[in-house]
């Protein structure tokens, strides 16, 4: 198959835009393990800024990780039954409640993280528990989780399939689980890698719900961006590339490897 | 192990307050299959899926399997087998999980349930075929699954919605004689929706002609086809020429009137088409009244030539030249 022009291109303008993107991947990465990034990589590497954000910041990790965990829980067990309520009632009501679900999206974090505030902020110790964080990110991250079951549940014939279930003697609970849940994981595992990836990320709105003792992984990471050396921020960029990039690919693999095994 | 069917004043209303089915009374008997017949629209599904117990008929209505009253009885506490026109087989299980589907939910052993989809796949000739995937079948392939499927569990009766009308002619042909001769084996109550009247004719022990929501004639496809009720059950079941005889209008039947060559004849020859079995012929009076004959494809008159036109129908006992309406 001979390429044409056009290949070509498309190709070089790819790989440009990855390299433009990558870039400040890389230059992170490495200051975060230069000796002294003012003189450069002439004064050597050094694990030093790594074990100093550790120590200082590792609890931030720790904390991230379980708030996207918790968040990804709290959204598959609100997330897949509201989708699946949705997509079996074909009305003006479910479509106004799914546009309502989704708004969250289009508000500006800081808000949402304001009305929180407002809402739930004098309630007991909620403040300054981490649950508070991790009521912000459900708030966020469940419209991701909702529309992608939602798209996978609406492209099925989902009535013809339940019928048919039914009429093999299946209860509700039997064709839910056997035949409704099997059939959606494909948008399970996608809305799944959204949630852990958003809140994982999350900054906007953790910035204004955090406490000292709720501090996230980004939030962390600004305060060593201001007050820090750039080493030490640097290398608190590595710790999260290294934390994510791996739980990203399992999860991707996960979802490539439910996919074969559905069809 | 067949039941009777009985329906008592069954209608549904949709909440739009449209009407796919006036109150009707219906008799199957067990072991008996029953065609729904009818056009677009007329309800078939609607009956269907009332006699399912995926509907639920109009206040009043009332469904018996065997003198049982099931109209409360959701359908999977009914024990239907039921073949879907869409097929609506699972994607996300394998030829065999599909078929011992209805087995697995009803909790039949594990080596009982597996004996049964071998016996299933064998019946159903798709031996080898039991870890295919769903998306990996043709369409008799599928249809066949389907149907496997519907009977593995060995149902009180057994529902099929147009289950052929996906399928190229000549498969469609060649799996309806596997049905007739499935259903006749498993000698099992049936319920068969087509709108297709040789299929009708073919299966049923008895048809239901269907108009608009309601009945409009039940009973063996020789009564519907020779002894229509009305002019729509005429008219659906085969081609009809009406025509004014001293004894008052009558429907025929293009194959039951002959042509005979005749200067005199009251019809002209405007077209002949072959069509195989028969020769169509159209024909046309001086005051532009058309008639349908077919005849053999023996000296068939062409088109210019006039001819005179001769009943030779059961629906008459003599035969008597026609005079066009
Ligand atoms: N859920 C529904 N809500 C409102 N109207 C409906 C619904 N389902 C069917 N109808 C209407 O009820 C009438 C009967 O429908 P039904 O599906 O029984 O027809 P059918 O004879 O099976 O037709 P077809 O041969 O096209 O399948 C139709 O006019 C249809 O538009
Ligand atoms: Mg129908």
């Amino acid at each position: 198959m001979r390429r044409g022009i056009g290949f070509w291109t498309g190709l070089g303008f790819t790989l440009l835009i990855s390299a433009f993107l990558i870039l400040p991947v890389l230059a992170s990465v490495i200051a975060g393990v230069t000796a002294n990034q003012f003189v450069g990589l002439s004064s050597g590497l050094t694990t030093r800024w790594l074990v100093e954000v550790w120590a200082n910041y590792g609890g931030t990790v720790l904390l991230s990780l379980r708030i996207a965990l918790a968040t990804l829980a709290v959204t598959l067990l609100i997330g897949i039954p509201a989708a699946y309520v949705l997509a079996r009632h074909a009305g003006v009501t479910a479509r106004l409640v799914e546009e309502a679900l989704v708004m969250p999206v289009a508000v500006p974090g800081i808000a949402t993280a304001l009305g929180l505030i407002l809402a739930y902020g004098a309630v007991g110790d909620l403040r300054a528990s981490w649950l508070f964080i991790l009521a912000g990110h459900v708030v966020f991250c469940l419209p991701f989780m909702l529309r992608s079951v939602l798209a996978v549940l609406l492209a099925l014939d989902l009535k013809g399939l339940e019928e048919a279930a039914r009429a093999c003697g299946a209860s509700w609970p039997q064709r839910f689980l056997g035949v409704v849940l099997p059939n959606v994981s494909g948008g399970v595992l996608a809305g799944s890698l959204m949630v852990v990836t958003l809140s994982l990320g999350e900054f906007n709105m953790t910035l204004l719900l955090h406490t000292p003792f709720t501090r996230t992984l980004p939030v962390g990471l600004a305060d060593a961006y201001t007050a820090l050396r750039t080493e030490m921020a640097s290398a608190y960029t590595l710790i999260f590339f290294v934390l994510i990039v791996p739980l990203l690919s399992a999860m991707q693999w996960a979802a490539s490897r439910a996919e074969r095994l559905g069809r | 192990m067949s039941v009777a069917i009985r329906l008592a004043g069954c209608g549904r209303t949709w909440p739009g307050g449209s009407i796919a089915l006036h109150p009707l009374d219906l008799d199957i008997a067990a072991g008996e299959t029953l065609v729904l017949l009818g056009p677009s629209g007329c309800g078939k599904t609607t009956l269907l899926r009332l006699i399912a117990g995926l509907e639920a008929p109009d206040a009043g209505g009332r469904v018996f399997f065997d003198g049982e009253d099931v109209t409360r009885l959701p359908i999977e506490r009914r024990h239907v087998g039921m073949v879907f026109q869409s097929y609506a087989l699972f994607p996300n299980m394998d030829v065999a999980g599909n078929i011992g589907y209805g087995l697995r939910v009803r909790g039949v052993a594990r080596a009982a349930a597996r004996r049964r989809v071998d016996e299933m796949l064998a019946m159903m000739r798709l031996d080898g075929l039991g870890g295919r995937r769903i998306e990996a079948l043709s369409g008799g392939q599928r249809q066949r699954v389907a149907l496997a499927r519907a009977i593995a569990p060995r149902p009180r009766v057994l529902l099929l919605d147009e289950p052929l009308s996906a399928l190229d002619a000549r498969l469609r042909e060649q799996l309806r004689q596997e049905i007739d001769a499935l259903l006749r084996s498993l000698g099992i109550t049936a319920v068969y929706v087509t709108h297709d009247q040789a299929e009708a004719m073919a299966l049923g022990d008895r048809i239901a002609a269907m108009e608009k929501g309601r009945i409009a004639q039940i009973g063996t496809g020789r009564d519907l086809y020779h002894r229509p009720a009305n002019d729509f059950v005429a008219g659906f079941v085969g081609d009809t020429n009406r025509l004014a005889t001293p004894e008052g209008e009558r429907l025929v039947r293009p194959e039951h009137l002959a042509l005979r060559r005749s200067a005199t004849g009251g019809f002209t020859v405007v077209q002949a088409t072959f069509l195989g079995p028969v020769v169509r012929v159209l024909l046309r009076d001086a005051a532009g009244r058309e008639l349908r004959a077919d005849v053999p494809d023996e000296d068939v008159p062409a088109p210019g030539e006039r001819v005179a036109v001769l009943f030779q129908g059961r629906s008459l006992e003599t035969e008597a030249a026609a005079s066009p309406a």
